[in-house]
C-alpha cells in the first residue's frame, strides 16, 4: 500500500481511498448545495411580489423541480455519503471501505448523473417541469422532451446509491475492528446501517417506477393511464414507497451526527444508547407502512386513510425518544456551544418543530386543508434544513479539524450559525401562516393576500443563502490558514476517529486497533 | 516500514482506472439511449443510438477487466477470508435490491387488479366516465374500448397468456418454462455439490452445462412466446395493462434469465480450457440462436433442437476439456452466480403464480 495519495488530477480520478472519496463527495454535494440554492432565490425573487416580474411561469416550474431534486438527490445525500465515506471507517477500526473500487464508481457516476439532470435546462422545450416529485400523467402525456434525460439520470444516480449503500453495509458488517461489537459501535454508524438497509430496499422502486414511465413514454404502455386500465395514483403509490423511506435516508444519518456531537459538548455519555439503536429501527421499519400519507387527497378509501394516518402518528413515538434522549444528554452536562453543538441545538429544536407541522399533517382530515400548501412546504423545510443542512454543516465543522488539520474561525463560524439560523427561520416560518391561510405550493403568482409572508420569506432566503457563502469562505480559510488543531481537537471527544492525528494519515488503521 | 510484521490485514487495491472508466461508459450508455428513444419519438434518424452501443461495448470491457483482476488478486492470494466475506455480503445484497425492483412491478399488477380496475369498473367513474366500463382480468377489454368503442385508441390483447385449465398444460408453454428453470436450479445445485465433494472437474462442468443448456433452451420457449403473443394473440407491450404488466414482468424476468445464463456461462468457460475450445463451444451457442431465429419457418421444436444441440456441443467440450480453477472452499465466482441463478427462479415461481396461474 502506497503512503500517501497519488500525485496529480489521477488522485482523485483513480483513487480508491475512502478520505479520497469522501472528500470528492463533500465537495460535491458543497457545489449542488449551491445550485440547488440558486434555484431557490430565482423562486424567492419571483415570489418576492405577486405577479410576474422575473420569470416565465414555464420556467419558475422548472425551477421548483430542478431545486428539490438537486437538493435531495445531489446535496443532502451525497453529503451524507461523504460524512460516511470519512468516518465510517476511522469510527470502526477498518483500513477502508470494503470495496474500494466500487467506491470510487459510485461517486463519480454522480457528476456525469447531475450534468445530464442541469444539462436538460438547455435541451428544447425545456429541463423537467413538473416537480420533485414528478407525478404522473404531468411526468408522461405532458413532460417536455427532457424527461427521458432525466429518467435515465435517475437510473444512474440509484446505481450509484444502491452500490454506494451496499460498500456501507459490507464495511459496517465485515470490517470492523476485533471487539468493536455492534452494540459499541458509534451511533452514526448505527445509523449509516439502518439508512443503507432502506436505501438497498427503495431505490431499485425508484428504479422501477421511473421505469414505468418511460415505458409509458416511448412504449405505449399503459401503467398511468386510465384508458388503458392502468391509474395515475398508481404512479404516486410507487413513487411514495420510495419517497417516504427516502426522507428517512435524508435524516437518519443526521440523528447519528447529532448523536456523536450533542455527548462531546455537554460532556456526557449519550443518554440511551441502546433505544436510539431501537428507536432508529423503529423508524426505518415504519417509513415503509406509512407512504400514503403524502396521498390523503387523492381519493383513497377510507380504510387506508385511517390506517395510513395511525401508522404515521406511530413515527412520534421513536422520533420523540431520540429528542428525548438528546435533552436528557445536556442535562446538567458541562455544556459549551462551539460552532457544532450551535448547530446541534438548533437542530434539536427545530427538527423538532417540523416533526410537530409533521403530526398536524399526519391527520388525514385537516390535511384535506394543508395538503399541496406552504404549509407542506414549511414543513418540510423545517425537517430538511435545520434537519439535515443544519447536521451536516454541525458534523462539518466537528469533523473538519479531522480533515485537514487546521482548526477553523470559532467567531466567523458562530457567526455562520446566527445568520443561518435567523435566515432559515425568517424563510420558513411565515410559510406555515401562508399556508395555513391558504396559498398553494408551486405558483409563480398569488393572491396579494399572501403578500407579506412572502417578502419576509424572500428576505429570508436571501440572508440564509448569504450564510453559505460565509460557510464556503470559512471551510476555504480554514483548509488554507486555520491554525493547527490538536489530534483530540475536541475536549471530551470520545470515538476511534480521534485516536489518529490530525490531519487524519492518508492510511489509516492498516493494523487493527484495540478496542 | 518492514512488510514482514506490518502486512495488512485486509487487502485495498492501489489506484485503479478501472471504475471511472464504469462510470463514463455507464454516462454514454444512458445518454446514448436517452436521445435515442427522444430521436424515435420525434421520428428522426440520428446517431444516438451509435452512443449507446459505444457505450455499452465499453462497459462490457471494463466489466471484463474488473472480474479478471479480480480473480487475479484471489489467486496472488491478496484475498483473506474477511475479504472474500465482503463480496459475499455485496452479492447478497445486490440480490436483495433486485429482490425490490421486481416489488414495485409485482406491487403495480397487485394495485392494478385488486384496487383501481375495480374503482374503475364501479360508482361514478364507470357510469360517468368509461361507459359502464366493467374489469375481468386478464383486462381484453379496456375502458377505452367501453367509451369509444370503435374509434378507440388503447386496445386490450384479442387473446391473453392466462392459465388454460389444468388439462391443457402439456401444450402450454409457460408451464414447460417453469418444468426448464426449476431443473436448472436442481442442476445448478447439484454442481454445486459435486464441487463441495471436491469434483470441480468433469462432474462439475457436467452439472453447469446442463444448467446453462436449460436457461438458454427457457429462453427459447420464452422467446417462442413473444412471437406467438405479438404474431397470433395480438397482445403486446401497449395491450391495455394487461400487456403492460405481463411484458414488463416477464420481460426484466427474462432479462435477468440472461444475464444470469451469461453468469454462469463465464464460470463454466473459466472451469473449460483453453480459448479455442471455449470460442467454440461460445460460438457453437450464437450460431445455433442465430439459425434459430433466422430462418423462416422454422416452428418451436427446430428451434429447441437446435439449441438443445449447442447445449450438447457445449456439454461435450466443458466435460472433455476441464480445467480445475474451482476449489470447495474457493470458488465464490460460481457460487454468486448460482445464488443468482436461484434468485431468478424464486421470481419466475411468483410470475407463474400471479402472472400466469391467478389469471
Amino acid at each position: 500500500m502506497a503512503h500517501g495519495p497519488a500525485p496529480g488530477i489521477g488522485r482523485w480520478l483513480f483513487t480508491t481511498n475512502h478520505k479520497d472519496i469522501g472528500t470528492m463527495y463533500l465537495w460535491f454535494s458543497f457545489a449542488m448545495f449551491f445550485v440547488g440554492g440558486l434555484f431557490a432565490l430565482v423562486i424567492r425573487a419571483e415570489l418576492f411580489e405577486p405577479g410576474l416580474q422575473i420569470v416565465e411561469p414555464e420556467f419558475f416550474n422548472q425551477m421548483t423541480t430542478l431545486h428539490g431534486l438537486i437538493m435531495v438527490f445531489g446535496a443532502v445525500m451525497p453529503a451524507f455519503v461523504g460524512l460516511a465515506n470519512w468516518m465510517l471507517p476511522l469510527m470502526i477500526g477498518a483500513p477502508d471501505m470494503a470495496l474500494p473500487r466500487m467506491n470510487n464508481w459510485s461517486f463519480w457516476i454522480l457528476p456525469f448523473a447531475f450534468s445530464m439532470l442541469i444539462g436538460t435546462l438547455f435541451m428544447p422545450g425545456g429541463a423537467p417541469n413538473f416537480g420533485w416529485t414528478f407525478y404522473a400523467p404531468l411526468s408522461t402525456t405532458y413532460a417536455p422532451p427532457s424527461v427521458t434525460v432525466f429518467i435515465f439520470a435517475v437510473h444512474i444516480m440509484g446505481a450509484s446509491s444502491i452500490m454506494g449503500a451496499i460498500n456501507i453495509i459490507a464495511t459496517i458488517l465485515n470490517m470492523r475492528a476485533p471487539g468493536m461489537s455492534m452494540m459499541k459501535m458509534p451511533l452514526f454508524v448505527w445509523t449509516w446501517l439502518i439508512t443503507a438497509f432502506l436505501l438497498i430496499a427503495v431505490m431499485p422502486v425508484l428504479a422501477g417506477v421511473v421505469t414505468m414511465m418511460l415505458m409509458d413514454i416511448h412504449f405505449g404502455t399503459s401503467f398511468f393511464n386510465a384508458a388503458g386500465g392502468g391509474d395515475p395514483v398508481l404512479f404516486q403509490h410507487v413513487f411514495w414507497f420510495f419517497g417516504h423511506p427516502e426522507v428517512y435516508i435524508m435524516i437518519l444519518p443526521a440523528f447519528g451526527v447529532i448523536s456523536a456531537i450533542i455527548p462531546t459538548f455537554a460532556r456526557k455519555p449519550l443518554f440511551g444508547y441502546s433505544s436510539m439503536v431501537y428507536a432508529t429501527a423503529s423508524i426505518a421499519f415504519l417509513s415503509f407502512i406509512v407512504w400514503a400519507h403524502h396521498m390523503f387527497t387523492v381519493g383513497m378509501p377510507l380504510a387506508g386513510e385511517l390506517i395510513f394516518m395511525y401508522a404515521t402518528m406511530l413515527i412520534a413515538v421513536p422520533t420523540g425518544v431520540k429528542v428525548f434522549n438528546w435533552i436528557t444528554t445536556m442535562w446538567r452536562g458541562a455544556m459549551t456551544f462551539e460552532a457544532p453543538m450551535l448547530f446541534s441545538i438548533a437542530f434539536v429544536i427545530l427538527f423538532t418543530i417540523g416533526g410537530f407541522s409533521g403530526l398536524m399533517l399526519a391527520i388525514a382530515p385537516a390535511d384535506f386543508q394543508y395538503h399541496d400548501t406552504y404549509f407542506v412546504v414549511a414543513h418540510f423545510h423545517y425537517v430538511l434544513v435545520p434537519g439535515a443542512i443544519f447536521s451536516i454543516t454541525a458534523g462539518v465543522y466537528y469533523w473538519l479539524p479531522k480533515w485537514c488539520g487546521k482548526m477553523y474561525n470559532e467567531t466567523l463560524a458562530k457567526t455562520h450559525f446566527w445568520i443561518a439560523f435567523i435566515g432559515l427561520n425568517i424563510t420558513f416560518f411565515p410559510m406555515h401562516f401562508s399556508g395555513l391561510a391558504g396559498m398553494p405550493r408551486r405558483i409563480p403568482d398569488y393572491n396579494p393576500l399572501w403578500a407579506d409572508w412572502n417578502m419576509i420569506s424572500s428576505i429570508g432566503a436571501f440572508l440564509f443563502g448569504a450564510a453559505q457563502v460565509l460557510f464556503l469562505f470559512i471551510v476555504i480559510r480554514t483548509i488554507f490558514s486555520g491554525r493547527p488543531a490538536s489530534d483530540q481537537v475536541w475536549e471530551s471527544a470520545e470515538g476511534l476517529e480521534w485516536s489518529v492525528a490530525s490531519p487524519a494519515p492518508y492510511h489509516t488503521f492498516i493494523k487493527a486497533p484495540e478496542i | 516500514m518492514p512488510m514482514a510484521d506490518n502486512k495488512p490485514d485486509y487487502y485495498v487495491p492501489e489506484q485503479s482506472k478501472l471504475p471511472i472508466f464504469a462510470s463514463l461508459s455507464l454516462f454514454l450508455c444512458v445518454v446514448g439511449l436517452a436521445n435515442w428513444l427522444i430521436e424515435l419519438g420525434e421520428g428522426k434518424n440520428g446517431t444516438s443510438s451509435n452512443i449507446f452501443l459505444l457505450g455499452l461495448l465499453m462497459f462490457v470491457f471494463v466489466l471484463w477487466r474488473w472480474f479478471e483482476q479480480v480473480i487475479e488478486e484471489n489467486k496472488q492470494g491478496l484475498n483473506s477470508e474477511q475479504l472474500k466475506r465482503s463480496y459475499i455480503w455485496a452479492m447478497a445484497w445486490f440480490i436483495f435490491s433486485e429482490f425490490m425492483f421486481f416489488t414495485a412491478f409485482f406491487g403495480a399488477l397487485f394495485y392494478v387488479r385488486t384496487f383501481s380496475l375495480d374503482w374503475l369498473s364501479t360508482g361514478p367513474s364507470s357510469e360517468m366516465l368509461w361507459n359502464n366500463f366493467e374489469a375481468q382480468w386478464p383486462l381484453m377489454q379496456t375502458p377505452d374500448m367501453a367509451l369509444q368503442g370503435e374509434q378507440a385508441t388503447v386496445l386490450g390483447p384479442e387473446q391473453n397468456m392466462a392459465n388454460p385449465g389444468f388439462q391443457h398444460w402439456m401444450s402450454w408453454l409457460p408451464f414447460w418454462n417453469t418444468v426448464l428453470l426449476l431443473s436448472s436450479s436442481i442442476t445448478v445445485h447439484m454442481a454445486h455439490s459435486a464441487l463441495k465433494r471436491g469434483k470441480n472437474g468433469r462432474l462439475f462442468n457436467f452439472w453447469l452445462a446442463l444448467t446453462v443448456s436449460l436457461g438458454l433452451l427457457f429462453l427459447v420457449v420464452q422467446a417462442e412466446e413473444y412471437i406467438h403473443a405479438y404474431n397470433d394473440l395480438g397482445l403486446t407491450l401497449s395491450s391495455g395493462i394487461y400487456g403492460a404488466t405481463f411484458f414488463m414482468l416477464t420481460g426484466f424476468h427474462g432479462a435477468h434469465v440472461c444475464l444470469g445464463t451469461s453468469m454462469l456461462l463465464v464460470q463454466l468457460m473459466r472451469n473449460t480450457g483453453y480459448w479455442r475450445w471455449r470460442l467454440f463451444a461460445v460460438a457453437a451457442l450464437f450460431i445455433a440462436f442465430y439459425i434459430a431465429f433466422n430462418v423462416n419457418g422454422f416452428s418451436l421444436g427446430y428451434r429447441l433442437a437446435l439449441v438443445a444441440l449447442a447445449g450438447l456441443v457445449l456439454t461435450v467440450i466443458a466435460v472433455v476439456k476441464t480445467r480445475q480453477v474451482f476449489q470447495k472452499d474457493d470458488c465464490f465466482g460460481f457460487e454468486a452466480s448460482s445464488w443468482y441463478w436461484h434468485f431468478v427462479d424464486v421470481v419466475w415461481l411468483a410470475l407463474f403464480i400471479f402472472v400466469y396461474l391467478l389469471a
